[in-house]
């Protein structure tokens, strides 16, 4: 999956997500790539992924802002998925 | 002038209201603050973690979008991570402005956004365990009310 001729996007996850999926960060190559894609491709990584981060149940910011599923990711986007929140 | 503030330390009420009160311009300042319940002493403390690049830029929007509807002065908003226990605040919005009913407005309207977009999540200790909280549907709903 990297590639050294591509630029890396930081994914990271929060609270039950990174619980679920047992890493707080990724690094990949996955520009140009829609955030379903980009889901569809981590779910393959075994239940507990798929488990996390199915549509409509997670959320997903790309720096910082919350976006659709159908956002194509840009170079140096840092992609976040998490939990609806739950402060206040 | 804004406060946002994201901090492990309990809240010091007494220096936000000190500082909402200090403009003689204004005619109100009204404070919201959120605690921790314990309904028949189930919770023990709440842990809260958040993404905070995030919560700052959120937090800030919801202030810009609060100054673009209503005349008011001054906005502080601080919220608590880490752990907190059973009855100490989580939360705590407060807004000046020269009229009651804009700053009332605006603290109800941070509460509703910040509960439904700032990147926060709570973790309950209970004496059986511990678990994520789930988010409510009542609190997509008050969302309409705005937009």
């Amino acid at each position: 999956m990297q590639q050294n001729s591509d630029s890396m996007n930081k994914i990271i996850f929060f609270a039950q997500t990174r619980e679920l999926v047992g890493v707080n960060k990724l690094e990949l190559a996955v520009e140009q790539m829609s955030i379903s894609q980009l889901l569809e491709q981590l779910s393959l990584r075994g239940n507990k992924w798929s488990l996390a981060l199915k549509e409509k149940t997670v959320l997903c910011a790309v720096n910082q802002t919350l976006v659709n599923y159908d956002y194509i990711i840009q170079e140096d986007d840092e992609i976040a998925f998490f939990p609806p929140v739950t402060g206040g | 002038m804004n406060i946002i503030q994201v901090n492990q330390s309990p809240i010091d009420v007494s220096s936000l209201i000190t500082w909402l009160y200090e403009s003689p311009a204004d005619g109100a300042v009204v404070t919201f603050m959120g605690k921790v319940r314990s309904f028949e002493n189930q919770v023990i403390s709440l842990t809260l973690e958040h993404y905070p690049e995030m919560t700052e830029k959120v937090l800030g929007n919801i202030i810009n979008q609060a100054r673009s509807r209503w005349a008011i002065n001054r906005v502080a908003i601080v919220h608590r991570v880490g752990k907190i226990y059973a009855n100490e605040s989580i939360v705590f919005v407060g807004v000046s402005s020269t009229h009651r009913s804009d700053a009332f407005a605006t603290t109800e309207f941070i509460m509703d956004i910040l509960k439904n977009e700032a990147p926060f999540w709570k973790k309950e200790q209970t004496a059986s365990g511990q678990n994520w909280v789930k988010a409510k549907e009542s609190d997509l709903k008050t969302l309409k009310k705005w937009y």
